[in-house]
């Protein structure tokens, strides 16, 4: 069967050339001939337990499924045969007797494949005279709304679960018309992924919560787009009636998300609609703030920047990686314009000592990465961070690739991994000591202990024939990240391995690619540390947004003028900002984004910005205008991308780190802070998506965690009020123990709620009992 | 009876205990065979050459099911033995178990030699406890004798044999539900191809026999083939437990030669208690289509006269019913059996199955509908073949035997709302 020799079948009298073992049902859909499926789906194992594919096949008595059938030589099967459509049309019945019509009211009416099917194969009448069956509810959380009358246990999510997402969450118990799907004990889905089976569910019975009951399919204009939160870079449907974004879809792209979707890119356009939306510009006065129009305020911003900028090195500008590349490049320009070079997107980033100007990319396509046999992720909580990347990290471990991790906590993965942690020195001196056991230079003037399991992980590395090292977003926002990543340079050179980073966000690499990474100029860090006068935020909230809060809102606060074009208010913007200008939100401006691979993807808005805002980049342009700048006539954002391709689209060069050298900075004396940011808390959209907030991976966010030992050490145990105190930051919070954090640190995570007064992601910190 | 193959020892007393067995040549087959290193092919064409097929219901030639299984594959290989006897009317591989296990322990050891597999189990129906007691104590002693476990008989062969006891499941009877089970998984049927000889327990070649199939083998290899060819009739070698049940005065478990005539079966079981008349006969568990008493009186027991007559040999659960049997009783009872059953997994028998029930017991509780017969025939048509076990037909087959001769009783209960049977018609 393994042989693949070319072979011809014939259906419904057509010849049809294939592959030997190729699935039936598989050589007839690429031939455009239908046969009518439930559980079957091309992205999960086969159940063949719906029967409607039954089809007829020469020389076997009874009609077999489509779905299981692996074709033969020879093989002569009917799609139409008598036999076939009875048997086709009494599943549909039995299908029917218990499925309540209820289409009108369900969901999933109009985009439903039971309905579809029911058309070409169900009876106008039922014979079932009895009552139909009724199944009580699951609660399956905030995102999912079921219906469980309506399902017809097809066990696409049950094997969703077990088979992509990698928490089998889902099952069926119960036998014959008393079997339900649902959770086993009672308990939310709460996989990353769960959203899919959304998508999946051929009937009314999982369907969107935030979704339910707002509008029917037939209402809806489907616009693509790009998901605007990882560097995935996922296709996406956005769709919308009269000018809203009713909800978002997965769009198939194999290359990028295949048909898969994570939930933070299919529910966070709540927050499009939030009560934060900024819709009017504002200026503030004597401390309040007034709402006043565009050409006032445009006009004041003009001229404030160009008062700071009467020193040019004064200016200092802070854009969002999750911005469009068109906003990106125009903020650029104007920082230029205004004779600055200060300009940096990385906000979470600490450790500024290594080669700026790499471009921190993946390395590889992001569909190789699931036929790696070796892999070292460093500082990087994939599954949360980059659930579709995860999600090919996790093919290939199933495949039997060895996934190793050196990371500050430890992880809940979905596929079997080692995983070697420590605090955050000690991380730098595991990757040192596995450098050493590969035979590389580590460059560190530190002794290191090069122990069994590092030369495990080094033998690894060694003996895969494709390995990579890649470094997640704990390691960019990491104390030593310049040494992190020059060991791994070093770790991959010994064992010829592919070098990466994971970008964080959206636009991280498109920000990289057009230059936005300061080499001779102040970059984020600097740019805070030593204050500017004038500031440009672009997308950007200081309390959430930045490696050390703390810094970013004193330097901001101080600042004579803080320029802020923004979607969203918050209350640490507007103690910093002098002037708001609205700005469109997601869904609601054209753009590009460039994604973790390099590949650049653009798209259309789709629905008008919400009240005054505009496009960022129209935005900046008339800023650009008023400022007399050059080069500021644009009148699509079209534009500005043919301009940007022609100097910038192109390949991306391997990533090369600098030398590992420098003082480890994360050695501290007392606690340390692992300041994650939680998946849910990680951009301004996404913060604001209420049903996303609700998740187990949210509510998991608002707590610190320590390990026993350490909580035993400052007199606290599990549930106690405490305060985490870093420097003149005080948050309170719950502190919770768990054993997956290591000694000598403490999980508060960044981005959340409460952390806006805390200092950097990865620095020392103290609890205090309150 | 001279004929008896499992059952010939049982004028012993304690008849499970190994020295007993031993004493009537139990374990000399293992032993020849462990320490002449018998080639496997040689037993396999013995078994052929004897006809046996096997006892579950399905009667698959046990020589040919062991013959697929690829000794040199670099997996493990398991033997599974089938005690799960759950088909309604089936009580034999229950006395098996209490009265004769060890011949159950030595036939699994022989067929774990034969397929090259070091782990065997027996998933023993759930109910079932004292025969679970006997079973257990007999691998305990045949463990003490040398006879399970590591190099046995010095031979190098090793071979652990371990008891699953179900949860009480009719769906985990069906072979690969029976391997979802001890997996530990819900116990539902795959879908076949693959064949458990490819891809079995926990993925690996595996044999599935009933019960009383891996007993009769140790008798076969001792007494020769031929002769238990010889005691059958031709396509049904050997002798075969019966269990009746129903309207007789003598039910029970009778060992009898395939071919017998069913008149003979019923006379040992003592002919219609009470002096009632025979009306019907199910010869071969529930799911085996019901044949008049008349036209059963004519048929020999063995599986080719059975087929012929419409019905199925099955297990050889023979069930007996008189004249004050109402068809549509026995039908609604059956029908809610196998609605229970289903396990649900595929849409025609988790759907048809309560259909089938709830439009035969609307007939019995006098709400009957002219167009109901019609239905039942079309609904169970529809289950029929369509299923991924063979749960489906089990519960359609019946539903078609009944109405081929009874549909009399089912259309006097839809016109008059009452039983024709205790009406005087």
């Amino acid at each position: 069967m393994s042989e693949e020799k070319t072979i011809t079948i014939e259906v419904d009298g057509q010849s049809l050339e294939t592959k030997s073992g190729t699935l039936l049902i598989d050589v007839t859909d690429a031939a455009g001939i239908n046969i009518p499926r439930f559980c079957y789906h091309n992205k999960l194992s086969i159940a063949a337990s719906c029967r409607m594919c039954l089809v007829e096949v020469a020389k076997v008595p009874k009609p077999i499924p489509a779905c299981a059938t692996q074709v033969m030589d020879g093989m002569v099967v009917q799609t139409r045969s008598p036999m076939a459509i009875a048997a086709q049309k009494a599943t549909m019945e039995f299908l029917l007797i218990n499925h309540p019509l209820d289409c009108p009211v369900c969901d999933q009416g109009g985009e439903c494949e039971l309905q579809d099917v029911a058309m070409g194969y169900g009876s106008d009448a039922t014979r079932f005279v009895e009552g139909k069956r009724v199944v009580p509810e699951n609660n399956l959380g905030s995102l999912i709304a079921t219906d469980m009358t309506r399902c017809i246990h097809c066990t696409r999510c049950v094997r969703f679960g077990d088979e992509i997402a990698g928490m089998r969450e889902m099952g069926a118990t119960g036998r014959g018309e008393h079997m339900t799907i649902g959770t086993f004990v009672a308990r939310n889905v709460n996989s990353e992924l769960s959203g899919n089976v959304i998508d999946l569910c051929p009937v009314g019975a999982l369907t969107s919560k935030p979704f339910q009951y707002r509008a029917r399919a037939w209402e809806l204009t489907r616009h693509t787009a790009i998901a605007p939160h990882d560097s995935v870079g996922s296709n996406i449907q956005v769709h919308t009636r009269r000018n809203e974004v009713m909800r978002v879809h997965p769009e198939s792209n194999n290359a990028i998300n295949e048909i898969w979707l994570s939930d933070r890119d299919r529910f966070s356009y709540e927050g499009i609609k939030s009560e934060d939306r900024l819709t009017q510009p504002l200026i503030k006065k004597d401390d309040k703030w007034s709402e006043v129009s565009w050409e006032e305020a445009l006009e004041a911003a003009a001229s404030g920047l160009k008062e700071v900028a009467a020193d040019p090195e004064q200016i200092g500008t802070l854009v969002s990686p999750t911005a469009t590349l068109e906003e990106i490049a125009l903020a650029q320009k104007l920082t230029v314009g205004l004779g600055s070079q200060n300009i940096d997107y990385r906000l979470r980033q600490e450790d500024f000592r290594g080669n700026s100007t790499a471009i921190p990319w993946l390395g590889q396509s992001i569909a190789s990465l699931e036929s790696i046999d070796s892999a070292l992720l460093i500082g990087s909580n994939i599954r949360k961070d980059q659930p579709l990347l995860a999600h090919r990290m996790r093919k290939a471990a199933l495949k039997g690739a060895k996934i190793q991790f050196v990371n500050p906590l430890q992880l809940d993965l979905h596929f079997d991994a080692a995983q070697m942690v420590s605090d955050p020195a000690g991380m730098v001196h595991n990757l040192a000591a596995i450098a050493e056991a590969t035979g590389g230079l580590h460059y560190l003037t530190e002794q290191v202990d090069v122990g069994e399991e590092h030369k495990a992980i080094a033998k690894e590395l060694k003996n895969a024939e494709s390995a990579v090292i890649l470094l997640g977003n704990m390691a960019q926002s990491h104390p030593d990240y310049t040494i992190l990543c020059g060991l791994a340079s070093v770790i991959a050179k010994a064992t010829d391995s592919s070098v990466g980073v994971i970008p964080m966000a959206a636009n991280s690499v498109g920000a990289a690619v057009i230059g936005v990474i300061p080499d001779h100029a102040l970059n984020a860090l600097t740019m805070l540390e030593s204050p500017r006068k004038g500031y440009l935020l672009l997308g950007v909230e200081p309390g959430r947004d930045t490696n050390n809060p703390a810094l970013a809102r004193s330097a901001l606060n101080n600042a004579e003028c803080v320029v802020a074009v923004t979607a969203y208010r918050s209350p640490c913007l507007e103690e910093a900002a002098n002037i708001m200008l609205p700005m469109s939100a997601f869904s609601e401006t054209s753009g590009s984004f460039v994604n973790a691979e390099g590949t650049w993807q653009s798209f259309a808005g789709t629905t008008t910005s919400a009240g005054e805002s505009r496009p960022g980049w129209k935005v900046l342009r008339v800023l650009g205008n008023l400022l007399d700048i050059e080069g500021f006539d644009y009148s699509s954002s079209e534009e500005i991308l043919n301009e940007l391709k022609e100097s910038y689209c192109g390949n991306l060069k391997v990533t090369s780190f600098g030398a590992a050298k420098g003082k480890i900075r994360s050695a501290v004396t007392g606690l340390i802070r692992i300041g994650e940011t939680p998946i849910y808390a990680s951009d301004a959209l996404v913060r604001r998506a209420a049903s996303l907030q609700k998740t187990k991976d949210a509510r998991d966010a608002t707590v610190a965690r320590v390990n026993s030992s350490v909580a035993t050490a400052a007199g606290l145990s599990d549930g106690d009020k405490i305060a985490v105190v870093q420097g003149e930051g005080r948050a309170k919070m719950v502190l919770k123990v768990d054993a997956y954090i290591p000694d000598g640190c403490v999980w508060v995570p960044a981005g959340v709620p409460g952390s806006e007064s805390l200092g950097d992601q990865f620095g020392e910190i103290s609890l205090e009992k309150v | 009876m001279a004929n008896e193959v499992i059952f010939k020892n049982r004028d012993l007393d304690n008849l499970w205990d190994i020295e007993q067995y031993r004493s009537r040549g139990g374990y000399e087959v293992l032993t020849k065979i462990l320490t002449e290193k018998t080639p496997p092919a040689e037993i396999i064409d013995g078994l052929k050459t004897s006809g046996l097929r096997g006892r579950g219901g399905a009667g698959f030639p046990t020589g040919l099911k062991w013959s697929f299984i690829n000794r040199d594959a670099p997996t493990d290989k398991y033997l599974v033995c089938n005690s799960d006897e759950g088909e309604p009317g089936t009580f034999k591989d229950r006395d098996i178990l209490r009265y004769n296990p060890h011949a159950l322990v030595e036939g699994m050891l022989i067929a774990s030699y034969v397929i090259d597999a070091h782990y065997a189990y027996n998933y023993i129906r759930g109910e079932f406890w004292e025969p679970y007691e006997r079973f257990q104590n007999a691998i305990d002693q045949a463990r003490a004798a040398g006879f399970v476990g590591k190099n046995i008989l010095g031979s190098g062969f090793d071979c652990e044999l371990n008891v699953h006891l179900g949860g009480g499941a009719y769906v985990c009877g069906e072979e690969t539900a029976l391997l979802e089970s001890i997996e530990g998984k819900k116990g539902q049927p795959r879908y076949k191809p693959p064949f458990p000889a490819h891809v079995g327990l926990y993925g690996c070649p595996t044999v599935i026999n009933n019960t009383e199939t891996l007993s009769s083998v140790p008798t076969i290899l001792r007494e020769g083939a031929e002769q238990f060819r010889d005691i059958g009739v031709e396509n049904s070698g050997g002798s075969k437990l019966f269990s009746i049940s129903g309207h007789v005065r003598n039910p029970g478990v009778f060992e009898l030669p395939m071919g017998t005539p069913f008149s003979e079966l019923f006379e040992l079981a003592g002919g219609m208690r009470d002096g009632s008349k025979l009306k019907a006969v199910i010869p071969g568990g529930s799911s085996s289509p019901v044949i008049p008493g008349n036209l059963m009186m004519d048929l020999t027991m063995d599986y080719d006269t059975i087929a012929k007559a419409g019905s199925m040999l099955g297990s050889g659960a023979v069930i007996v019913m008189d004249e004050s049997t109402c068809m549509v009783k026995i039908l609604d009872r059956m029908g809610y059996f196998y609605h229970e059953e289903s396990c649900g997994q595929c849409t025609p028998c988790r759907e048809g199955t309560g259909w089938l029930y709830r439009i035969v017991h609307r007939i019995e509780n006098g709400q009957g509908r002219p167009e109901d017969i019609d239905l039942l025939m079309d609904v169970q048509n529809r289950i029929r073949g369509k299923t991924i076990c063979a749960l489906g037909d089990a519960a359609a087959m019946p539903v078609a035997g009944m109405l081929r001769y009874y549909q009399d009783e089912f259309q006097y209960h839809i016109d008059h709302k009452k039983c024709m049977v205790g009406a005087g018609v």
